[in-house]
């Protein structure tokens, strides 16, 4: 076999490969074109039928009065507050184990290691009782508060700033910075490029969080996107024109950022290779 | 007054406590006492007003069809997941690493969308692809070759292969790029030397980069371990609701979400949660002794 042909043959691998990965997708976009009825009817499929296709969904979307656009705004406000709480909180973390030698740091190392193999899944029905107690069900707080200390982001952030050459922070301070004077003023700038992926990485944890928000959250006006999504699936398929649409409109802002940031994107969620 | 927290601004012993403290926090009120608690929780029937102590009742009733029917399909989920999802996007990633092809970035791109839909958007897409009728995507590709429609999800063997489908979909194209990651830190003169000394294609990918991907491998492995035994949201999405027919898609998450929180059972759901800690542990303790055991090899 020349080089040619095997170029050509995994081309053509590649080629399939990538229409099985994006077909379903495009099913779904003309789904969101067609009546429910339709879609009851025969489920999803690529057949484009202009005379019964067009963009009535998106329409009843925008004007019927439903609470997809509360579940919109949830999931925004909290993957922006989750993403940036668990951002600072975790290299705040992060400086302290890869900086500083203290007392048993060994042993909250482990502890951090620990967490990241064992499913949260496990522990999440006392973490619903503590959070009854605490008063925090139906409230946004209880979906972010366990999870903000996350040991992904601290173990990426730990391996960049191990990177980082320590000698210029004993010239801060000697000219009589703060141990966190340094951390705010010096680290935190220097941490722009960590940030940036692991920033995609949460955020994209938050914007599809499934299981623990479903738990904690209760009332209608509360739940986030994938949970009210979620609930208009029925058997009975009487919601599928909101269905459909939402799904189409849950995608795009997430695909008009990797087109943009397609770099950091593919950095961010590859992260957790680099602890190899 | 003022004093002592300007010393303690200045302080490097105490530096450190204050910057893990968030951590420590968090470990012992979020991880740490949970797991304290459903241990203790799996020996006691924990009624509203009412908690009692009951020994190993809990551990009993797990002894039952569905309990049974839940592990083996978390168990066979992970590992069909792991024997596709690691050497198949390996592959693929040797592929296309040092070739010169046109389309690389598309098809790079193209692998990795589907991770940005959520697995709610991909279940409700896989669940009506695969609906019963003859007009639904796969049954109209399967009747292209002359096999009537098909009830996929209400049939055992069926619906467990949109599930390990569904998996394929959404993890191929990151892992493929993982393996793109660790395959670009190998060296490119290990490879020249090895085609000097006559060395055939499958040799060096077995002798080279098979060894030399063992990092990004055992990482690929840990998270499809976890993401394997927690499965939930993708039979949660594909069945619309916790339950299945014949329950073909429960799996032991699924099986505590009920036990916890369908039924209201808080103890039972304990001891499912203890048995999921211990697997999850032993699947752990499995592959670091494997890799550990190859790396001193």
């Amino acid at each position: 076999m020349t080089k040619k042909k095997i170029n050509a043959g995994i081309m053509l691998i590649f080629l399939i490969l990538s229409v099985i990965v994006l077909f379903p997708i495009l099913c779904l976009v003309i789904g969101a074109l067609k009546p429910s009825s339709e879609i009851i009817r025969s489920g999803l499929n690529a057949r484009i039928d202009l005379d019964i296709m067009g963009f009535f969904n998106f329409k009843s979307l925008f004007t019927s009065g439903t609470e997809y656009f509360i579940w919109f705004k949830n999931s925004f406000l909290l993957t922006i507050v989750q993403t940036l709480l668990s951002l600072f909180v975790s290299a705040s973390v992060a400086y302290g184990f890869a900086m500083y030698e203290f007392k048993m740091k060994k042993l909250w190392f482990s502890c951090m290691l620990l967490i990241m193999m064992i499913p949260m899944e496990i522990i999440m029905l006392p973490l619903y009782k503590e959070m009854i107690t605490f008063q925090l069900i139906d409230r946004f707080t209880g979906v972010l508060l366990p999870f903000i200390a996350a040991p992904i982001p601290i173990f990426f952030f730990y391996q960049f700033l191990k990177g980082i050459s320590t000698a210029f922070l004993d010239a801060a301070r000697v000219d009589g910075c703060t141990e966190i004077g340094i951390f705010v003023k010096i680290i935190l700038p220097l941490m722009a490029p960590a940030f940036a992926s692991m920033g995609i990485y949460q955020g994209m944890i938050s914007w599809n969080n499934f299981l623990w928000p479903l738990i904690v959250l209760k009332s209608n006006s509360k739940m986030t996107l994938p949970i009210g999504l979620s609930t208009l699936m029925t058997p009975y398929g009487n919601n599928y024109d909101i269905l459909l649409a939402g799904s189409v409109m849950a995608i795009i802002p997430v695909l008009i950022l990797f087109l943009a940031f397609q770099k950091y994107f593919i950095a961010g969620m590859t992260a957790g290779g680099v602890k190899g | 007054m003022v004093k002592r927290i300007k010393q303690f601004g200045y302080s490097k012993k105490a530096a450190p406590y204050l910057f893990i403290l968030p951590f420590m926090l968090s470990f012992l009120i979020f991880f740490l006492y949970p797991v304290i608690s459903i241990v203790q929780m799996s020996f006691q029937s924990v009624l509203p007003g009412m908690v009692e102590y009951i020994g190993m009742e809990n551990y009993k009733n797990l002894l039952n069809p569905t309990f049974f029917k839940a592990v083996k399909n978390s168990l066979a989920y992970t590992l069909i997941t792991l024997a596709i999802l690691i050497p198949v996007p390996m592959i693929l990633a040797c592929m296309i690493n040092s070739r010169k092809m046109v389309g690389k970035t598309f098809f790079k791109s193209a692998l990795f969308v589907p991770t940005l839909t959520s697995v709610v958007v991909a279940g409700i897409i896989f669940r009506l692809l695969f609906a019963e009728s003859d007009g639904a995507l796969m049954n109209q590709i399967i009747g292209v070759f002359g096999k009537s429609p098909v009830k996929w999800l209400r049939n055992g063997t069926t619906g467990f292969m949109v599930l390990i489908f569904l998996a394929f979909w959404r993890w191929v194209g990151i892992n493929l790029l993982y393996f793109l990651s660790g395959l670009q830190s190998i060296p490119e003169e290990i490879y020249e030397s090895a085609d000097l000394d006559g060395v055939n294609t499958w040799q060096k990918f077995r002798y080279i980069t098979v060894p030399m991907l063992r990092p990004i491998t055992t990482y690929v492995l840990t998270i499809s371990i976890y993401g394997g035994l927690a499965m939930f949201t993708e039979s949660y999405m594909l069945w619309a609701g916790n339950s299945s027919p014949n329950d073909m898609g429960l799996t032991i998450v699924g099986y505590l979400y009920r036990a916890g929180w369908e039924q209201n059972n808080m103890g039972f759901g304990s001891s499912i949660g203890v048995f999921l800690l211990i697997v999850t542990l032993a699947f752990n303790a499995v592959q670091m002794y494997i890799s550990n055991k190859k790396e001193r090899a």
